[in-house]
C-alpha cells in the first residue's frame, strides 16, 4: 500500500479526498459558524475574511455548510458501497463457485435486469415510494451497486477457480464456500478496492443529483446537492452560492477517481508495463 | 446465426416480462390511493369507492397486472388518473423531445470522444495525451446539473448563444436544435469523457498487437496502420460502452430536462410521481426500460455480425 503514495496521481487524489474526509470529521466538533441558525441580517454576503465562502440567503456560513455537507455525501456513499459489496460480492462468489448452475443463472440474470433500469430511475422510484430521505437515497444507490460488485467478483473468481492452488484446496476437501472466502476473496480484494473507490465517487455524484432534485437528504441537514438546488434562482446575482458546493463535489469525486486509477495501475502489472 | 438471434430474442422477451413484473410491484407498494388523491381528502367514501371501481383498482393484483400488460402490448397505455387523457397521448409529444435529445447527446459524445481518444493514443505520453487524460478526469467528476447551471448562466443568459430553457417544438427545426444543443452537450460531457478514455486504452491495446507490427512491416506508415488496422479492431469495447451509455443518457435526461425546463419524458415522470399518477409512472418507466433492453439486444446482434467467434460461443 505504501507504494501507492509514491504515485503522483494517488497522492493528489488522496490529498483532495482527504481534505473533505477531514472536513467532515472536524465538522462533528467544530465549524466556523452554526449551520442551523438563520441570520438574515448577514444574508448573501460575498466571500470575505469572516465568511470565507460567503453566506447564503439565510445568512448561514457556506464554508461551514460545506463541511457538514461533506458528512452527508461521504456517509451516503460509504454505506451505499457497503451495501453493494456486502451483498454483491457473496452473490458473485456463489455464482462463480457454482458456475453454470441454476443459482448462477438466476444471480446473473437478476443482475442483468437491475442493469436494465437506469440507476437514477430506480433511485427516483424508491424515493417516490418510500419518501425522500438520506436513508432511501442510500438504499437506492446501494441497490445499483450490487450487480456491479456481483459481476466483478464472479468474473475475477471464475479465472481463479481454474488455478492450481484452488484445485489443491479442493483436493484437501475444502467446501466451495470455504474456498471462496479463504482463497478466492483475498485474491480479488485488490480489484474490489479499486471498484469500491470508483463506486464511492459515483455514489457522491448520485447523492448530489438526488439531493438536487429534492429526493435526498431533507432540510435542515446540509447537503451539497441541495445547496446547489437552492442556489439556482440566485446564481445570477450570487454566483458564490453555486460555485463552492459544486467545487466541493468536483474535487472530492476527482480525488477518489485519481486514487482509483492509480491503484488500478498499481495492482495490474500488465497495465503498468504497457501504459505507463 | 439464426439460432443465436432466436436465443437473444427469447432472452429479450424474458427480460421484458421480468422488468414489467418488477415495475408493477414497485408501483404497487407506493403509498397513496390514486382514487383518493384524484378526488381530494374531502371526497365522500362512496365517491372514492365508485372511482376505484371505475379505474379497476378493486380487481385482484393478477387481473390488474394482466390488463396493464395486455394494454401495453396492444398500444393502449391506459388513461392518466390525473388528466383523464390517454397516457399514449401524454407520452406522444414528449418522446420526440427526450429520444432526439439522447441521440443528439450520443452523437456529440462520439464526435468529441473519438478524435481526442485517438489523438491521445497515437501520441501517448505527449502533452496532448496529458491534456486529454486530465480533461476527461475532470469531465467525469463534474456533476451535470452543476455544469448546466453554470453553462446557462454564462452561455445563455450572459452571451445569448443558446436558449436557457424551454422547447419551441419541431415546427422550426433550427430553433428546436438550438434549444436542445446546450442540454445535449451537458448530457454528453461525462459520457464523452468515459468514451474517450475507453477509446484511448482500447486503441493502445490494439497498437501493441502482432498484426500491427506486420502492418508496419508491409510498408504502411504509422498513420495508415492506425487508420486501416488498429481502429477497426479497437472498436468492440468502444461499441459496448456506447450501447451502455444510451441508458445513462436516457436517465440523465430526467435531471437535465428538469434544469432546462424541457417538457420531455423525465419531467413527465417527476410530475406523475408527485401527483401519484401511477399509471403514467408505470408506463413511462416501462417504456424507458424497454428502450434500454432493446438497445442491449441490438448491440449484442451487432457483435455477432462483426465477430463470428461470438456466434459459435453462444450455441
Amino acid at each position: 500500500m505504501m507504494r501507492a503514495f509514491k504515485m503522483p496521481g494517488f497522492l493528489i487524489g488522496f490529498i483532495l479526498a482527504g481534505i473533505f474526509v477531514l472536513a467532515a470529521a472536524v465538522s462533528f466538533f467544530w465549524t466556523p459558524d452554526a449551520v442551523d441558525t438563520v441570520d438574515i441580517v448577514n444574508k448573501l454576503h460575498v466571500p470575505d475574511a469572516k465568511n470565507w465562502f460567503g453566506t447564503d440567503h439565510f445568512g448561514r456560513d457556506i464554508f461551514s455548510m460545506i463541511m457538514v455537507g461533506a458528512r452527508t455525501s461521504i456517509a451516503v456513499a460509504i454505506v451505499a458501497v457497503g451495501i453493494g459489496m456486502g451483498l454483491g460480492v457473496p452473490l458473485g462468489l456463489a455464482a462463480a463457485a457454482r458456475k453454470g448452475s441454476i443459482l448462477d443463472e438466476v444471480i446473473m440474470r437478476t443482475n442483468d435486469l437491475i442493469f436494465a433500469f437506469p440507476a437514477l430511475l430506480i433511485a427516483i422510484m424508491i424515493t417516490a415510494a418510500f419518501g425522500a430521505s438520506a436513508v432511501n437515497a442510500i438504499i437506492a444507490i446501494g441497490i445499483f451497486n450490487i450487480p456491479v460488485f456481483a459481476r466483478l467478483s464472479r468474473g475475477a473468481a471464475l479465472s481463479l477457480w481454474t488455478r492450481d492452488f484452488v484445485l489443491a484446496a479442493r483436493v484437501a476437501g475444502k467446501s466451495p464456500a470455504h474456498i471462496s472466502f479463504e482463497h478466492i476473496l483475498p485474491n480479488i480484494l485488490n480489484l474490489l478496492i479499486v471498484q469500491g473507490t470508483i463506486q464511492f465517487s459515483l455514489g457522491i455524484l448520485a447523492e448530489a443529483a438526488l439531493s438536487y432534485v429534492g429526493l435526498g437528504a431533507q432540510p435542515p441537514t446540509p447537503s451539497w446537492g441541495r445547496m446547489l438546488a437552492e442556489s439556482q434562482t440566485m446564481v445570477s446575482f450570487a454566483p458564490h452560492l453555486a460555485l463552492f458546493p459544486g467545487m466541493a463535489i468536483v474535487l472530492t469525486v476527482l480525488g477518489l477517481n485519481l486514487m482509483g486509477d492509480a491503484l488500478r495501475d498499481l495492482f495490474d502489472p500488465k497495465i503498468r508495463r504497457d501504459r505507463a | 446465426m439464426l439460432i443465436y438471434i432466436l436465443k437473444r430474442l427469447l432472452s429479450l422477451g424474458l427480460s421484458l416480462v421480468a422488468a414489467s413484473v418488477v415495475i408493477f410491484l414497485a408501483i404497487e407498494v407506493m403509498p397513496g390511493d390514486a382514487a383518493q388523491i384524484m378526488l381530494g381528502i374531502n371526497a365522500s367514501p362512496d365517491a372514492v369507492e365508485a372511482l376505484r371501481q371505475e379505474l379497476g383498482l378493486n380487481l385482484s393484483i393478477y387481473a390488474r397486472y394482466l390488463s396493464w400488460v395486455g394494454g401495453l402490448l396492444s398500444g393502449d397505455f391506459g388513461v392518466s388518473y390525473t388528466y383523464r387523457v390517454p397516457v399514449t397521448e401524454m407520452i406522444g409529444d414528449r418522446v420526440w423531445l427526450s429520444f432526439p435529445m439522447a441521440i443528439y447527446a450520443l452523437v456529440l459524445s462520439t464526435l468529441i470522444a473519438f478524435p481526442i481518444g485517438i489523438i491521445a493514443a497515437a501520441k501517448r505520453g505527449s502533452w496532448a495525451d496529458w491534456l486529454v487524460m486530465g480533461g476527461t478526469q475532470l469531465g467525469v467528476a463534474i456533476p451535470n446539473f452543476w455544469f448546466a447551471m453554470l453553462a446557462v448562466q454564462l452561455l445563455a443568459i450572459k452571451y445569448h448563444w443558446f436558449s436557457a430553457g424551454g422547447f419551441p417544438g419541431w415546427e422550426n427545426p433550427f430553433l428546436a436544435i438550438r434549444a436542445l444543443t446546450l442540454p445535449a452537450f451537458v448530457l454528453a460531457l461525462p459520457q464523452a469523457s468515459i468514451l474517450a478514455r475507453v477509446m484511448r486504452s482500447s486503441l493502445l491495446d490494439t497498437l501493441s498487437e502482432d498484426f500491427m507490427r506486420t502492418a508496419r512491416a508491409k510498408g504502411n506508415t504509422r498513420r495508415q496502420a492506425l487508420v486501416k488496422h488498429a481502429l477497426r479492431n479497437a472498436m468492440i469495447p468502444v461499441l459496448t460502452i456506447l450501447g451502455l451509455q444510451f441508458s445513462f443518457l436516457l436517465a440523465g435526461a430526467i435531471i437535465v430536462e428538469k434544469i432546462f425546463f424541457l417538457p420531455g419524458i423525465g419531467s413527465l415522470i417527476f410530475t406523475a410521481i408527485s401527483q401519484r399518477d401511477l399509471i403514467v409512472v408505470e408506463s413511462v418507466v416501462m417504456l424507458l426500460v424497454f428502450a434500454v433492453i432493446l438497445v442491449t439486444f441490438v448491440v449484442d446482434i451487432t457483435y455477432a455480425v462483426v465477430d463470428p467467434r461470438l456466434r459459435r460461443k453462444a450455441r
